[in-house]
Parts: structure tokens; C-alpha cells; sequence
């Protein structure tokens, strides 16, 4: 088992990074460090954990699926 | 109660259309109110000549499909259609189409208009133009106006 991390849209882009397998990791910001190697987090990232929006301070756990991505721009 | 990611272009009216055929709702419905959004040319005074929408697929589908389930929640709708493009997107093609059917007009109007501002602010979609000094992804929708 293991996490599986996603980037979208120009959050994507700039750290060009699709996604990336990690482990052992208590919450998504620990999440964000690992697959980034530390990256500087811009202020509006928003994250989700299984498909639902979620905080940077949410525990994760192995299996699960964490995505980073801006503000949203749809409609 | 439908929500479909559209890769390709679509007709919205022809949508409604089909979409009240098949609902056989049509002699209980009296009231329908539709948001249809559109890719403009220009943004920013600026001239646009392409978008490309990206989503986060299963996420997408699934904050749609919540959308839908807390609108019927909140109104007596009778019936409901949510669809939303992706991919590459010309001027002048629809991006957007909700339409709300309920017995009298108060819950489909305010039902719509929830949506499309829900939709708005919370779906994983972004958009990045194309103009003439390159790409540039849309940092952050307009208000309301």
C-alpha cells in the first residue's frame, strides 16, 4: 500500500510534477513535503484526500489518494 | 437528476430539449430556469482565441453529483441537468449548462443560481487561455456581476 499524490493545472506546471507514490506519512501537508522534496507551498493551494476537500492538517493514511491544486476556475 | 463531463461541444438547448422527452415530467413542470456559461473572445480587454478547461476526473463527477443531491435537498425540484466542458474550447462554445425544473418558479430560479455560484467556486475545473503573448491559466473566477 501506498499514497498516491496529484498535482493539477499550473500548480502542475510549475512544479512539474503529474504525481508521485509516497509512504508513511501522517497528514497531507506531510504529504505535500515528501512529494515535493519540500517545496515553498503557495498560500491558496487547496487539497483533497479521497475526492473531498480536505485540510493541510488532515490525517492520511496508506491507500489513500491526496491531491494539490489552485483555486478553481470552472463554470 | 443527470451530470455529464462533456469532451466534446455540445448544443445546450438541444440538451434541455431531450432532456425534459425523456424526463416525462413535461405536463408537471411549470417552471424551467437555465444558466448556460460561454467562452467570450476577449478577458481583461484582452483577445482570447482558445481555452482548455482541465479537471480532476473522479472528483469532478463526484462534487457534481453531490451538487445536484444538496440542491434537491434544499427545493422542490422536480428534475435537474448539470453539464460541464472540457478540453479545448472556442469562442462562442457553451462551457456550461444547468437547468431546473420545479412546479413554480421560485425553487427552479433560486435552485440555478445556487448551482452555477456552488459550481463556480468548489468543482475541480481550471481554465488557461490562449492570447496572442501565449497561455496563461485563469487565476481566480470573477465575482457574481
Amino acid at each position: 500500500m501506498s499514497i498516491q499524490v496529484k498535482f493539477f493545472a499550473s500548480l502542475r506546471e510549475k512544479l512539474g510534477i503529474n504525481d508521485a507514490e509516497i509512504n508513511n506519512v501522517p497528514t497531507a501537508g506531510d504529504a505535500w513535503d515528501k512529494a515535493t522534496n519540500n517545496a515553498e507551498r503557495p498560500v491558496n493551494v487547496l487539497v483533497a484526500i479521497n475526492l473531498e476537500y480536505a485540510q493541510f492538517d488532515s490525517p492520511i493514511n496508506e491507500g489513500d489518494e491526496v491531491a494539490f491544486f489552485p483555486p478553481v476556475t470552472g463554470g | 437528476m443527470t451530470t455529464h463531463i462533456a469532451e466534446l461541444a455540445f448544443e445546450p438547448w438541444q440538451k434541455i430539449i431531450e432532456h425534459q422527452k425523456q424526463s416525462g415530467l413535461d405536463k408537471q413542470f411549470g417552471a424551467t430556469a437555465t444558466f448556460i456559461g460561454s467562452m467570450r473572445d476577449f478577458n481583461d480587454n484582452t483577445d482570447v482565441s482558445r481555452m482548455v478547461l482541465e479537471h480532476y476526473p473522479e472528483m469532478t463527477q463526484r462534487y457534481l453529483d453531490k451538487l445536484e443531491a444538496e440542491a434537491s435537498k434544499r427545493w422542490d425540484l422536480l428534475d435537474t441537468l448539470i453539464i460541464h466542458r472540457v478540453g479545448v474550447i472556442n469562442p462562442a462554445d457553451p462551457i456550461v449548462l444547468i437547468a431546473c425544473w420545479s412546479t413554480h418558479r421560485r425553487a427552479a430560479l433560486d435552485a440555478c443560481s445556487w448551482l452555477i455560484e456552488e459550481l463556480k467556486h468548489h468543482a475541480p475545473f481550471w481554465k488557461k487561455e490562449t492570447r496572442q503573448d501565449g497561455d496563461r491559466w485563469i487565476e481566480k473566477n470573477t465575482d457574481g456581476f
